[in-house]
């Protein structure tokens, strides 16, 4: 208390000031525009839009169910379904937006969206430099401002896109496999009735059992599709009855 | 000697220079001429440095926290004042509606006004004072007190809780050290037996063995600095004792009201109370233009002068980035009852000095009373008062 609180204070900052000269590890500053550190792998900004391959219109994974758009806390997401349909990523027809609309001026990059997505469709991006000269019009983000391919997706965040295309291969393979054995059954059912017709059967019994076995080759996708939302992290029981109020 | 023309001409440089700017006038114009040039340089040059040394003040700081500072206007930042400068004018100027408009006006004004007559008579190199004054200090002490005025005035008309609280402890704080800084400053009149300050700096411009003569180097002398230096840096309201614009609980204090260039003046007013405080500080205790060892008197007075003063800056900006602020009670304590006192004891000192003759007593005597003096008020000071249980005497 005589002051030598104040003169250690002084030697410190002494201290400082002349290390910050000589040590390039007291000075941690990074001057932001000529250098720059590369964005961590869990850093997150905004929203984007997955889609797979060349054509972003063929091969985004987005299907408008618009899950994204009642979740979202601020309501920042917009969506129109389209009225025709595209085949998706395991081949069935599937609705695509057709405009997709996010508010960056709203968003709080709160990622509810990312986790509710039963499709893998939308992702946080990290790009930040979005400044822009026109706040109403710059800062509403469309489809086409939305939409990166998935390379885009494997290099901002590798570890979190390569889960996310193992999840999706198996569920394709799955889907594929599912695919074929009720192709398969039906198959057998025609033939086994084309043997009962050949035998000289009753022909409308063999024409009620190939209806069956179309019913089953049927059910046989929406199955595969709600196996899917099983397996996919997050809110899975939310997203049943969802799906199955969408259809 | 060959020599000597140079160093004269370089020293006197200043000098020299206005008597033959002024020689080209009438002569019966050439004392207003010379006084009106003078004033020119002085009104000229500060606020030039006062430029510097807000970007040295900000790089020094962010060094301080490890930091790089402002480096991007110019070579290493250093035209940033002038964006600074460029920013502060196109602003809006708003006054507030319920504001005492001719006061919250003036207010600025009265602050620049009256730091920059304090420089008149601060001599700032051999033979380069405005005014030689044989009352210098205490015309030097009449214009720092009346930066109060401003201050007061520009809380006050503000019409705002935020400006007039810190205008409230302003005036508080600013009379509680005024009285330690002007008995931290006798102590040199005692000695010097003259308040010109051209005659302070003259009767420290003597050397012993190549050792200046200057008054920190006696015991008063360095108590009477210390005690002045603390006095000075709550006088400028500089951190620690910044509570009059204490951001985090005033705003900005006196003058959150005031914005653009009128704010930009208060600012100015600011660096340029602590330039010509530190100036006077020089001036009285560190021999003012006077070279610190007999051998280096040829290096010019006015750089000697120029470098003491950057020097106290750099002090001030040190303390700024590495004390914390104080609370009012405590700002208030330790002026009355530290500063002060050891003020008061640092006169008794100074007289015992002048009498106890030529000799070592003197030395050891003015020591011991004086670190006696400081260990025993902190003690004190270290002396924690113990607060018991609450007890509620008119609620029951």
């Amino acid at each position: 208390m005589f002051g030598e609180g104040i003169l250690k204070g002084l030697a410190e900052t002494a201290k400082n000031f002349f290390g910050s000269f000589v040590s390039a590890k007291r000075l941690t500053t990074v001057e932001y525009p000529e250098q720059r550190i590369a964005p961590f792998e869990a850093a997150r900004v905004f929203p984007f839009l997955v889609y797979d391959g060349e054509d972003w219109l063929a091969g985004l994974r987005c299907v408008a169910c618009q899950i994204c758009e009642k979740e979202c806390p601020p309501q920042c997401i917009f969506i129109e379904k389209s009225k025709d349909k595209k085949p998706d990523f395991v081949g069935k027809p599937q609705s695509y937006p057709v405009r997709f609309e996010i508010d960056i001026s709203v968003c709080m990059s709160c990622q509810i969206c990312v986790e509710v997505c039963p499709f893998e469709a939308i992702k946080m991006d990290t790009d930040f430099e979005l400044s822009t000269g026109d706040r109403f019009g710059g800062l509403l983000l469309n489809l086409e401002q939305l939409v990166k391919p998935n390379e885009y997706y494997h290099q901002i965040h590798p570890t979190e896109a390569a889960e996310v295309d193992a999840r999706l291969a198996g569920e394709k393979v799955k889907a594929e496999e599912k695919a074929k054995a009720a192709a398969e059954a039906a198959r057998a059912a025609a033939e086994a009735a084309q043997a009962k017709a050949a035998e000289g059967a009753v022909a409308v019994k063999a024409a009620e059992e190939t209806g069956a076995a179309k019913a089953a080759s049927d059910e046989a996708v929406p199955q595969a599709a709600s196996d899917a939302a099983k397996a996919a992290p997050g809110a899975a029981s939310q997203k049943q009855p969802d799906e199955e109020g969408r259809r | 000697m060959i020599a000597r023309p140079v160093f004269e001409t370089s020293d006197q440089i200043f000098v020299l220079l206005k008597e033959w700017l002024v020689g080209f006038l009438p002569a019966p114009w050439q004392p207003a001429a010379g006084v009106v040039l003078s004033v020119a340089a002085i009104v000229g040059l500060f606020p030039v440095l006062f430029a510097f040394t807000t970007v040295l003040e900000r790089k020094g700081l962010g060094r301080i926290q490890n930091r790089i500072g402002p480096n991007r206007v110019g070579p290493l930042g250093l035209l940033q004042p002038l964006a600074d400068g460029i920013k502060s004018l196109t602003k809006e100027d708003i006054v507030p509606a319920s504001a005492d408009r001719v006061v919250h006006f003036l207010a600025p004004l009265v602050l620049v006004v009256t730091v920059l007559m304090g420089f008149a008579v601060v001599p700032m190199g051999r033979n380069m004072v405005l005014v030689d004054m044989d009352a210098g200090l205490l015309f030097y002490f009449a214009m720092g007190t009346s930066t109060e005025l401003a201050i007061f005035m520009a809380g006050w008309s503000s019409r705002n809780k935020y400006s007039l609280l810190g205008a409230m402890r302003a005036v508080a704080q600013m009379i509680s050290y005024e009285v330690a800084l002007l008995l931290s400053s006798v102590v040199v009149v005692m000695m010097a037996g003259s308040l010109s300050l051209t005659r302070i700096v003259a009767a420290q411009n003597q050397y012993t063995w190549g050792l200046p003569h200057w008054y920190i180097f006696t015991p008063w002398g360095l108590a009477g600095f210390l005690m002045y230096a603390i006095a000075t840096t709550a006088e400028t309201n500089r951190s620690p004792f910044d509570l009059p614009e204490g951001e985090s609980e005033l705003v900005a204090g006196y003058h959150t009201e005031y914005s653009g260039f009128k704010f930009a003046l208060f600012f100015l007013g600011e660096y340029l109370a602590m330039f010509s405080i530190s100036g006077l500080g020089a001036t009285l205790f560190l021999g003012g233009w006077s070279a610190p060892f007999s051998f280096l008197t040829w290096i010019p007075s006015w750089i000697w002068f120029f470098s003491k003063l950057m020097l106290s800056i750099f002090v001030f900006i040190w303390l700024r980035g590495t004390l914390p602020r104080l609370r009012q009670d405590q700002l208030m304590n330790f002026a009355w009852k530290f500063v002060l006192p050891m003020t008061l004891l640092n006169l008794l000192v100074a007289g015992l000095w002048r009498f106890l003759g030529e000799g070592w007593e003197r030395w050891v005597l003015c020591t011991a009373i004086l670190v006696l003096a400081y260990v025993v008020m902190g003690r004190m000071g270290m002396r924690r008062e113990h607060f018991g249980p609450r007890s509620y005497r008119y609620v029951e």
